[in-house]
């Protein structure tokens, strides 16, 4: 088989699972798991075989028009290049850790077989997305992905607050993608073609009308799907979906998906450097602010959840420094160590049978109870805190690096600006990651108090995704070497002065935390509090929905707790009320848009109740009086009838005559 | 009646000072045979209603006469006095009319239907008399009506309709038949007298109830 | 003889039939009204006959056939009723009165929950 054969099998395999798991689920319940896995691993495959076949050099296009469309032709096309195949391969690896991890996660869960089905959709969707060489083929896993996420993120949607997020989401991105749409049709106007070779062709040659418009406007659809600040909201609430749907969005899929739209059409952003400019400071904002909202979250769900905010926050700096290679390389590092920490954390929270660090941090010897847990949880941990040699530290120190060449002038894609925003942003992330790895860290696995409770061994199956992935977020690092030649041909090797820089902080924000922490344990013990799941013998899915219904009951807050022993809480001061609710963003958005639109629904419904209902009832009374009058006059007497009749005919007789009569006296 | 007087006082003044003899007779039969219809539809007495009827038809057939259609006059004594309204007498009969005065001979829609009538008679006057006021039937020469015209057209002019009414007639027949005959046969008082003329049956529908007629009409 | 004679006469015969059939209960007293409505008739019919000359003799040959259909149609009226009354146990006209319109069936739209909506949008939700 050729390359492009290969390379349309991979979508075309999870989505072929998906629907013959939809059909068989109910019938075959035994067959439900091997349709699962098996497809998702089969395109991992082919995804590896089909990079091993294009190994980094020329770009693979191929193309099939199904039917004509008009003035701008859209065609089923493929765009294999070394981008393409490297983010194939890691959403395979991560889609298929994930489903693996879902069979024991989701072991006694009900709704298994659609929840099965839908990630496979979903992992179809995103390598359609990466692989598709066509704009308009690209909307389509692009927007199934958005519906999917929808469904997925509200899988325990018993609870309030699963069904509040998953809206949330769904709402958010799209709020996002109409102006992404309109964007695209603008784009491929200027251009002439939705094929992305056509477009970049267009935008080196300038052939582009508008490009800061429609930069911009892509840009909003990419801040909707990658979380970027001010669309980024809907991340952190969507922590109410189950852990390996957590992982899988935040890692592989939907975040990644927005990042890798502007590194293939960088060319295209790349030509107006007021979008550069409103990337580059939309990266910071994004940045620092999650850095410090992570600082402040109680959910270790939602500490991730900020920090991969943060980490996308990194990716798009890097694209505003305009060096994708940095920017897929640590998307792809990023994807590997973040999968493995969200998976973990499931681990981590059946375990302790809570998602609270508050309640972890009083609890001895959760290190224990999951040795697997912990050590790789540590090993993602570093990656993410960029500790050398970590897969973390050369992804980063590869967009550092890029954004010090561009302040620097030495790189002129950018202005010089946006380099200056990007490192400066990242520098300060970068404290501010250490310092939440580490919070994080000591919260979970350094806690004295009570005996952490025993609910038996993890899976084998779960603990064995967690080493699989603990590969990559150790090894992938050293590969930055070779992986230039697979992107632009830029050199991915971490400078001097910006990795001596980036670890010194890391270093300083790690050790701060762990003074605060030294300082403020000490008061854990005199307040005690927690949450903990009431059924710890189920499996991670049912513990999970319960930690997170009964998060609000226990703290007041989806977010955050009043646990004196936090060290978030010394750290940030009086900064840590606003961190924890995400700087007000919410209060923001309710006040300016949600609460509007209530109102205007309010209004709309009493219009329709009071106001229109009123006319159709009275167009109903009428008639039905009028009917009831009818009615009454069928008594049922001939002669009644009768006489009426022949007194209308009479009368209709008589007015003949006189208007006869008069007529013909005019 | 009144109405009738009315029309006469109304018609005198236009040239008619001095009607011929015709009209006077016609005048005279009329007013005696409306009389007669107007009691047909206002005794209380149900079979005295019937009698009524005999008046009017018999003065109508009178009318005809004066209108110089013998043959018409004839056959409106022959069939309506003769049977018609001796077919309606036996209908009072089976359906057990109550004899001598009834109270209720009259329906509740008495005086929407006097209206009614009061209302059309005064219209149609109106509209004949409008009409025709300055026509006038010339009755002299040869009688229009003889049987020996009247046999001449009918068997000359309508004869194909005279064929299809007979067809008619014949339907009728069947038709009254199968009405009066009964589904179940033992659940209904009339059931005797239909069965003690099983005979006749076949010949003529309307003679069907002579059987029980006899002894009825003389009761009365 | 003055053509307003008959035509009168004839005109007062039918509303005095007419008033008959409108007014008597007896389903056999409103057939005799009807035979004096087409009495009338059968007047007028041999009046303008013979006022108009006419050579077929049109209206005299339609007096004709009128009395021969009057005859059948008392015969068939006469079967209808008897057949009512062996059904009924009555001839009355006014008590015949299947064709009414029933009594007024209740009220098909119920009192309104207005809980019911605003379930719906939450479960919606």
């Amino acid at each position: 088989m050729t390359t492009t054969t290969l390379a349309v099998l991979v979508p075309l395999l999870p989505f072929l699972g998906a629907a013959a798991g939809l059909l068989l689920g109910r019938r075959a319940p035994g067959f439900v798991r091997p349709l699962a896995v098996l497809p998702t691993f089969a395109a991992f495959v082919l995804a590896v075989v089909v990079a091993v076949d294009q190994g980094g050099g020329k770009a693979i296009d191929a193309a099939t028009r199904l039917t004509p469309t008009g003035s701008v032709p859209i065609e089923l096309a493929l765009h294999l290049d070394g981008f393409a195949v490297l983010v194939a391969v890691l959403v395979g690896l991560v889609a298929t850790c994930v489903q693996l991890y879902s069979t024991g996660y989701l072991r006694d869960d009900p709704r298994y077989t659609s929840y099965a089905a839908l990630v496979s959709l979903f992992t179809s969707a995103m390598l359609l997305v990466v692989y598709s060489g066509d704009l308009m083929v690209l909307l389509v896993g692009w927007e199934i992905m958005g519906i999917c996420s929808y469904f997925l993120v509200g899988h325990y949607w018993e609870t309030p607050e699963a069904r509040a997020a998953s809206l949330k989401a769904f709402l958010v991105t799209k709020l996002g993608d109409v102006p992404f749409l309109i964007g695209l049709f603008a784009l491929a106007t200027d251009a002439g073609a939705f094929r992305i070779t056509g477009v970049v062709q267009a935008a080196l040659t300038g052939g582009i009308g508008h490009p800061t418009l429609i930069a911009l406007l892509l840009l909003a659809g990419v801040a909707g799907k990658s979380a970027q600040f001010p669309l980024h909201t809907w991340l952190p609430d969507a922590m109410a979906g189950p852990t390996p749907v957590s992982a899988l969005i935040h890692a592989a899929t939907m975040v990644a998906a927005g990042i890798y739209f502007v590194a293939r059409l960088l060319p295209v952003f790349a030509a107006s450097a007021a979008a550069m400019t409103v990337l580059a400071v939309m990266a910071a904002i994004t940045m620092v602010g999650s850095g410090l909202a992570a600082l402040a979250q109680d959910d270790i769900k939602r500490v991730l959840a900020y920090s991969t905010i943060g980490q996308l926050g990194y990716l798009s700096g890097a694209l505003a420094v305009g060096d994708r290679g940095a920017a897929v390389f640590h998307l792809l590092s990023h994807g590997a160590f973040k999968a493995l920490l969200f998976l973990a954390a499931g681990v981590v929270i059946h375990a302790a049978g809570t998602n609270s660090l508050t309640a972890m941090s009083r609890m001895d010897g959760l290190a224990k109870r999951i040795p697997d847990a912990y050590w790789t949880m540590t090993v993602a941990l570093l990656a993410l805190a960029a500790i050398p040699p970590f897969a973390g530290f050369f992804s980063k120190e590869a967009v550092l690096s890029a954004a010090e060449h561009t302040a620097l002038g030495e790189s002129q894609i950018a202005p010089s600006g946006a380099g200056w925003t990007v490192l400066i942003a990242g520098l300060l992330t970068a404290l501010l990651t250490a310092a939440y790895a580490t919070r994080l860290w000591l919260l979970a696995f350094r806690g004295r108090g009570a005996e952490a409770p025993d609910h038996g061994r993890q899976p084998f199956v779960m603990n064995a995704v967690l080493w699989v992935l603990a590969i990559p977020s150790i090894g992938f690092g050293l590969t930055a070497g070779y992986l230039g030649d697979w992107f632009d041909g830029r050199a991915l090797t971490p400078s001097v002065t910006t990795a001596v820089l980036s670890t010194g902080v890391a270093l300083v924000g790690g050790l701060v935390t762990y003074a605060a922490w030294r300082h403020t344990s000490a008061l854990a013990a005199r307040t005690p509090m927690g949450a903990v799941a009431a059924h710890p013998e189920g499996d991670g899915s049912l513990v999970e929905e319960e930690a997170i219904a009964s998060h609000t009951e226990v703290y007041g807050s989806i977010a955050s707790a009043p646990d004196p022993a936090d060290p978030g809480r010394l750290l940030l001061g009086p900064l840590h009320r606003h961190a924890a609710t995400g700087f007000h963003l919410d209060a923001v958005y309710s006040a300016l848009f949600v609460r509007p639109v209530l109102a205007a629904a309010g209004l709309v419904r009493f219009l329709d109740r009071e106001v229109v209902e009123t006319y159709v009832r009275a167009a109903g009374a009428g008639p039905r009086w009028l009917g009831r009058a009818v009615r009454r006059a069928q008594n049922g007497n001939v002669q009644s009838y009768l006489s009426a009749l022949l007194a209308g005919s009479l009368v209709l007789a008589a007015a003949v005559v006189v208007l006869a009569n008069v007529t013909a006296g005019s | 009646m009144s109405a009738t007087l009315a029309q006469a006082a109304l018609t005198a003044p236009q040239g008619f000072l001095s009607p011929s003899g015709v009209e006077i007779a016609f005048l005279l039969v009329g007013i005696a045979t409306l009389g007669a219809a107007v009691m047909t539809v206002t005794t209380r007495q149900l079979v005295h209603a019937a009698l009524w009827l005999v008046v009017a038809l018999g003065g109508l057939a009178v009318e005809y006469l004066l209108l110089t259609a013998e043959f018409i006059a004839w056959v409106q004594v022959l069939i309506y006095v003769g049977s018609i309204v001796v077919l309606l007498l036996f209908g009072l009969m089976l359906t057990k009319a109550p004899i001598g005065r009834s109270p209720d001979a009259d329906s509740g829609n008495r005086w929407v239907a006097l209206t009614v009538a009061v209302a059309a008679a005064g219209t149609l006057v109106w509209v004949v008399v409008d009409a025709f006021r300055t026509s006038w039937i010339d009755l002299d020469g040869p009688a229009q009506g003889s049987t020996k015209v009247s046999g001449e057209i009918l068997f000359r002019h309508w004869v194909l309709p005279f064929e299809a009414l007979s067809v008619l007639l014949l339907a009728a027949l069947v038709g009254a038949i199968v009405l009066s005959r009964k589904s179940a046969p033992d659940d209904t008082p009339g059931e005797a007298s239909a069965a003690a003329a099983p005979g006749g049956r076949s010949a003529a529908a309307p003679g069907e109830p002579s059987a029980a007629a006899p002894p009825e009409t003389e009761s009365r | 003889m003055h053509l307003a004679y008959p035509a009168v006469l004839a005109v007062l015969l039918f509303c005095t039939g007419l008033y008959g059939v409108l007014a008597r209960r007896n389903a056999i007293l409103v057939l005799m009204s009807v035979e004096l409505m087409l009495n009338a008739v059968n007047l007028n019919l041999v009046a303008f006959d013979v006022w108009l000359r006419d050579t077929l003799h049109g209206g005299q040959a339609l007096t004709l056939f009128t009395i021969a259909i009057a005859a059948a149609e008392i015969g068939i009226g006469l079967a209808i009723v008897l057949a009512v009354y062996r059904n009924r146990g009555s001839s009355d006209i006014d008590r015949l009165r299947d064709t009414a319109e029933g009594p007024d069936p209740a009220d098909p739209e119920g009192p309104e929950d207005p809980a019911a909506p605003a379930q719906k949008a939450e479960a919606a939700a």
